[in-house]
């Protein structure tokens, strides 16, 4: 996994995951679907993204389709580093 | 005809999915008035069978008290069935404003408002305090009335993970931008029957300039030395700024909630909260019970003193017998299954023991978390909490479960 993958996936598991929590979470797990992350604080996840990355990304495009995966939020990223 | 067949088709196949998902729920009639015993029809059209409650919110036990029962019928007479009105136009007699007064003096809030239902008070609050340059800061597990309050309301929303002090002091840092800050929890939550740390909100709210929101529906009338709540268990009394509650646990049992706290947030709350303002409010019969549940609790402490002495008794007795349960002090006691089938298998057996429990598990609570929560009440006396702990001995020995903790329950019967 490169490494903007891998930090993005750091991030969820610390943000999102209790400390009891075992589950494990690869770059396909479903975050929003599969109950990891909640729609309420999707925002902490934008606001880091954006941070870290110097980036803006418009409500209109952080959809919970676009957050469900650490694949698909590393593309959303891509796409908003690149334009 | 609107509703074709195709259409007839469609939903009949949701309704076969939520059975097959082994969500589908089913209601239990009950025959007699509630209490630590009652009389179940179950399956409909059953025989009445006599079980031992040990699910209902009736903390106080107060839901059939004959005092309140007789206040209710007074009320009855003197004031009417129905007020064919919502609050602003014809709908407000002087005795909801009379319950108002007393529900601000007993929560030792500054003013109080009446909604049809506390879900309709989380659903309504929110909006009426908050604009979208604000921002909501809630606890993972709080109730799903709050959620739903939460996504009518144009703020800002975010989450701190349950109880984790921590977490919550960085979501206060990141939203400084923000305009106002509200954080909300539970003040018990009600499948883990743990309480809120509200000192320590309460002190992060002060540092960060912050509001504080507590649904107090499982600790009105028994949390703290006096029952007032989990402000007056943490020390906070009047340091809360708003406190939604429910007339429909402790506090009698009917229905009916309110919120309590700031004077200028009740009253925007008034002009603004659409549950209240477009929605008839508590019907007089109920007001007037709930009148007569506040005196009573005002002014003695024994009902709550028989919660706590039997909560104590009943986690003891678990415990001794060798179940999984979650620590805590409240009267919602859940006992750990972890297995979806098992929490409801042994609450089928328990069912038949003669003792009312009922299985949670996802999505009620989360995945690999299923439960039977047992809640006391001062209506059980000791021999209704003896006759409980026999049969979950003797329904437990039957699993094997007896003596096992959460992994070797988990490896026994998966998640």
């Amino acid at each position: 996994m490169d490494e903007r993958k891998q930090t993005i996936l750091d991030y969820v598991v610390n943000e999102y995951l209790e400390e009891d929590d075992d589950r494990v979470i690869g770059p396909d797990t479903p975050l929003i679907t599969g109950g990891i992350v909640d729609s309420f604080s999707m925002v902490s996840l934008k606001r880091f993204l954006e941070k870290k990355y110097g980036i803006q990304i418009p409500d209109a495009d952080a959809s919970p389709e676009a957050f469900d995966t650490v694949n698909r939020i590393d593309a959303l990223v891509e796409r908003f580093i690149k334009s | 005809m609107a509703f074709a067949t195709g259409t007839r088709e469609s939903y009949q196949q949701e309704l076969a999915a939520i059975r097959q998902a082994g969500l589908f729920k089913e209601e239990r009639y009950i025959r007699s008035p509630q209490g630590a015993d009652i009389e179940v029809e179950f399956p409909a059209g059953a025989a009445g069978k006599k079980v031992i409650n040990l699910c209902a919110n009736n903390y106080l036990g107060l839901s059939s008290h004959p005092e309140v029962v007789e206040a209710a019928r007074r009320g009855l007479d003197a004031r009417g069935y129905g007020m064919s009105s919502v609050r602003f136009i014809c709908g407000t007699q002087d005795i909801h404003r009379q319950l108002e007064n007393k529900l601000t003096e007993f929560l030792g809030t500054e003013d109080t408002l009446l909604f049809p239902s506390c879900m309709d008070a989380n659903a309504g609050v929110f909006e009426a305090v908050l604009t979208d340059q604000d921002v909501m800061i809630a606890d993972r597990l709080v109730h799903a009335s709050i959620v739903d309050g939460m996504r009518l309301c144009k703020a800002a929303t975010d989450t701190y993970k349950h109880s984790d002090m921590k977490h919550l002091e960085q979501k206060l840092q990141e939203h400084q931008d923000k305009q106002r800050r509200l954080i909300i929890t539970d003040g018990v939550f009600s499948m883990d029957g743990d309480l809120a740390r509200l000192d320590e909100i309460v002190a992060l709210a002060e540092k960060y300039d912050a509001m504080v929101f507590v649904d107090e529906s499982h600790a009105s009338g028994f949390i703290g030395k006096t029952g007032r709540g989990t402000h007056e268990h943490c020390g906070v009394m009047g340091k809360v700024d708003i406190v939604t509650t429910t007339l429909g646990k402790a506090l009698g049992g009917a229905s009916g909630g309110c919120v309590s706290g700031r004077r200028e947030l009740v009253e925007l709350c008034r002009q603004r909260a659409r549950p209240y303002l477009f929605s008839n409010t508590v019907a007089p019969v109920i007001v007037s019970g709930a009148i007569k549940v506040l005196e009573l609790i005002s002014g003695t402490t024994e009902r709550r003193d028989k919660l706590e002495w039997n909560t104590k008794y009943w986690r003891e007795g678990l415990l001794k017998i060798g179940l999984d349960i979650k620590a805590g002090d409240s009267p919602i006691v859940p006992v750990m299954l972890y297995n979806a089938k098992l929490a409801q298998d042994v609450a089928r057996d328990l069912y038949a023991e003669g003792i009312y429990v009922v299985g949670f598990f996802f999505p009620v609570v989360a995945k690999g978390q299923a439960r039977i929560r047992t809640q006391l009440s001062a209506a059980h006396d000791r021999s209704h909490l003896d006759l409980g702990l026999a049969a979950f001995a003797k329904v437990g020995a039957k699993y094997g479960i007896l003596g096992l903790g959460k992994n070797e329950i988990i490896e026994k019967y998966g998640t």
